[in-house]
């Protein structure tokens, strides 16, 4: 039987960049993985979004703990999804982790992922740690990923794989 | 090697050991089923992992039962967000673990999806324990997003699976995909 989870492919910076792009992913997997981690320079939330579209296409749904108090949120028609919405953004030292499950991505539906998000801050307040579903309003097979801040840059040093997963 | 298996296949950013994560056999919904069975699971991995992308005829909850036993030999706890609160919920003897959808119930616009993993499901001397992330999003006021523990109290090694939808079928956009994991 042939293993079906491939890394498909890698990308740490060696200079700062306002996004991880992986294009041109080739459209033989069912459902890939992008796993992050990472710093960002400047105070800011982390966002994901494919086809280099950023238009009001996206909408996700999150249950967030601070390491107080559990919470769920909602965010409709937007550009891009936030991975941490609520909190999480504070450190620009301690790397966050960030993990994409992106279902059917070649399927002629719209297109729903399961991500979470681990932004633990050595006791600061905005630690997060997120789980997050998304929808992306788009029946065009996804062939681009980008993940990247709201504002600055990813710093040197941060990472990026994604995986695809086939089924027989 | 475990290690780095359970840590990927979790998703907590380890990378797995891709070598190790075969395809077992993927089911498609025919729209006139609520029920998915995969039989015959060979006991030569460490792990399985279900991968559930979903549309289904009406709204409810996905049930996972093992082997055909649908008695009360199950227990599952969860918690959840709907885009407005956090809630957790549980059951410490049901006839399934209800995953996706057991909360809000599902939707039958987009795509529910949830993967499972159960480890150890060879065994014949635990219990088996399922974890399970799943969601959806309305595109409208929120969604469904959990995480879900089940426990199915029996020794008996894991040969066939099914994934149950309390009320409705599974329609013709819905795959799900078994994946063995190997140490």
């Amino acid at each position: 039987m042939p293993a079906t989870y491939e890394p498909i492919a890698t990308q740490t910076l060696a200079s700062a960049a306002a996004s991880i792009t992986f294009s041109s992913i080739p459209a033989t997997y069912t459902d890939l993985r992008l796993v992050f981690t990472g710093t960002q320079s400047v105070v800011t939330d982390i966002f994901y979004w494919f086809n280099n579209d950023q238009t009001n296409l996206y909408s996700q749904t999150t249950l967030n703990g601070d390491g107080t108090t559990a919470s769920s949120g909602t965010n409709l028609n937007r550009a891009n999804i936030d991975v941490n919405a609520l909190k999480g953004e504070g450190s620009l030292t301690i790397p966050k982790m960030i993990t994409i499950d992106v279902f059917s991505y070649i399927g002629s539906t719209y297109k729903t992922a399961l991500f979470n998000f681990i932004g633990d801050e050595n006791g600061g307040i905005y630690t997060a740690v997120v789980l997050g579903v998304s929808l992306y309003r788009s029946t065009s097979a996804i062939t681009s990923i980008n993940i990247g801040p709201a504002s600055g840059n990813l710093a040197i040093g941060t990472t990026a794989t994604l995986y695809g997963i086939k089924a027989a | 090697m475990i290690g780095n298996v359970i840590a990927g296949i979790t998703g907590s950013g380890v990378a797995v050991s891709t070598s190790s994560y075969e395809s077992i056999a993927t089911a498609t919904g025919t729209g006139a089923s609520g029920t998915i069975t995969f039989g015959s699971i060979a006991g030569t991995y460490s792990a399985l992992q279900i991968r559930v992308n979903m549309v289904a005829s009406a709204s409810a909850a996905l049930q996972l039962t093992f082997n055909g036993d649908t008695a009360s030999n199950y227990a599952m706890h969860g918690v959840f967000g709907d885009g407005s609160a956090a809630a957790a919920n549980g059951s410490a003897s049901t006839s399934g673990i209800q995953t996706l959808g057991q909360y809000t119930g599902t939707i039958t616009t987009y795509p529910n999806v949830a993967i499972m993993d159960i480890l150890d499901y060879a065994s014949t001397s635990k219990f088996k324990t399922v974890r399970c992330l799943q969601g959806f999003d309305k595109n409208a006021a929120g969604g469904e997003v959990g995480l879900t523990s089940g426990l199915w109290r029996s020794t008996s090694a894991i040969s066939s699976l099914s994934l149950i939808l309390t009320t409705g079928n599974f329609t013709t956009s819905t795959t799900i995909a078994l994946y063995g994991v190997k140490a």
